[in-house]
């Protein structure tokens, strides 16, 4: 199978190369975020306010680390449940997020605001969180320390495996994947 | 009556939250296995194999194999010439949980409140279910349970009307309802009869069943083989991805139940069915 190579902050025309079932690695920066911060976030474009680090481009993970064990980074870091994030996602991709990574699946209006903004959402896999561990190279928390495994941190990584679930064209993973495999 | 002093249940405790969260079981790496071999996706076959690497690295390292280490569910079983000293048995227990979670560098995912929603920074306090048996001797399994496949499951209260083929209809809807949440392949426990609450519990129980088993009952056996088939028939495939492989294997525990009633409980847990025993 080929694989795709990307790094963020991702641009309009890398969106558009990719399609629902593409492997992609992923090098460089990208941000941890689940569900009390997506509700920080928010809140603060709501308020006007200036956003703890440049959307535009921008992928964020759904992810809750476990506690880093001493001399690891971060701790192992699986996927979260994508769906709790769908309320505050198409304010998110309004305002220049790119990619989301998680696992699960995604609401109609995030699907939509997908297509209408470029947005793709990636599926990690979910279990597999001591080898996602080893693609995690540094950990910074950037914002809301307060709420623990929950904080935003900026994470660099390097050939983070993900697979494309909902492209721009409207195209979806888990419609396909079952159309083609289902028995009945 | 022979004593057992609190502090080794704690101790024990502690060292079943750090294995159980760490070390895949046999039973599911050889089954993950049998299954690369029948998956026909290329990207689930992708899937099972990373499985079985994480697997690999989490045994190695002594890391979670998952982040989400879950919330300790407790299984206790008591010898009735069991006298417990020092201490109050279920304190010791969460003491157990708490070490263990701070120890192992686990994930503290509970929440002291409903509502409020603060975590409690030490996984306590764990969801016991205690019972008691014949002898001297005490069991204590702790499965941890993951939030993603927990929030799949459910408790259903058909009519006796239903009968297998409504039951059956009723677990694979809800596998399939689920999708890619609960990280299939999963390993779906199937309580059917007592009541509304103890339904739960023997679907929670089923998944304590090692991979492979048969049940002894033929009956339930020849529906367990019949559930796993009709949720593979469904095609979600490892991760959702679409794929042969959606369900490892299908529990089912049953009790006697009211003549106006068939309660059934799915409780959906993902490949790594975490749970550790120790009878001291």
């Amino acid at each position: 199978m080929e694989i795709k190579r990307i790094m963020p902050p991702l641009t309009d025309e890398v969106v558009e190369s990719l399609r629902a079932g593409d492997r992609v690695l992923i090098s460089g920066i990208i941000y941890s975020a689940r569900d009390l911060a997506h509700k920080r976030l928010v809140e603060a474009i709501e308020k006007g306010e200036k956003l703890p680090f440049e959307l535009k481009g921008a992928i964020i993970y759904y992810v809750g680390p476990a506690p880093a064990k001493p001399g690891y980074p971060i701790g192992p870091a699986g996927p979260t449940t994508s769906g709790r994030m769908d309320p505050y996602t198409p304010i998110l991709l309004a305002h220049g997020l790119k990619g989301m990574i998680g696992k699960g699946n995604r609401s109609e209006e995030v699907k939509k605001a997908m297509m209408k903004y470029k947005g793709v959402y990636f599926g990690a896999v979910g279990g597999v969180a001591a080898l996602t561990m080893k693609k995690i190279k540094q950990v910074k928390i950037i914002a809301y320390e307060d709420l623990g495994p929950e904080a935003i941190s900026e994470l660099v990584v390097e050939d983070f495996s993900v697979i494309v679930i909902n492209d721009i064209y409207g195209n979806d993973l888990y419609e396909l994947g079952v159309k083609k495999y289902a028995k009945i | 009556m022979r004593e057992i002093n609190v502090k080794e249940i704690t101790e024990k405790v502690a060292q079943l939250c750090i294995e159980a969260n760490c070390l895949l079981g046999e039973d599911v790496k050889k089954r993950v296995k049998e299954a690369i071999e029948k998956e026909e996706s290329p990207l689930g076959k992708e899937v099972l194999k990373q499985i079985l690497e994480n697997a690999e690295i989490a045994r190695n390292e002594m890391v979670p194999i998952c982040q989400d280490t879950g919330l300790a569910v407790v299984f206790l079983e008591m010898g009735e010439e069991v006298k417990v000293v020092g201490g109050n048995i279920y304190e010791a227990i969460n003491e157990g949980v708490r070490k263990g979670y701070i120890e192992g560098y686990l994930r503290k995912s509970v929440v002291s409140d409903p509502f409020r929603r603060k975590n409690t920074n030490d996984n306590t306090p764990a969801i016991i279910h205690c019972s008691i048996t014949k002898g001297d001797k005490i069991k204590i399994t702790v499965m941890p349970k993951g939030g993603g496949s927990e929030n799949m499951s459910e408790v259903k209260m058909l009519t006796p009307a239903f009968g297998v083929e409504g039951v059956k209809d009723y677990v694979v809807k809800r596998v399939k309802e689920s999708g890619a949440n609960p990280c299939p392949p999963i390993v779906v426990g199937v309580g059917i009869g007592g009541t509304f609450e103890y339904a739960a519990i023997l679907a929670k129980k089923a998944l304590l069943r090692e991979i492979g088993s048969i049940h002894p009952d033929p009956f339930y056996a020849e529906m367990e083989k019949d559930l796993l088939e009709r949720i593979n028939n469904l095609g979600i495939g490892p991760q959702g991805f679409g794929g042969r492989i959606t369900c490892l294997a299908v529990f089912i525990e049953v009790f006697p139940c009211h003549i106006a009633s068939l309660p059934v409980a799915v409780n959906i847990n993902c490949h790594a069915v975490r749970h550790k025993s120790i009878i001291i």
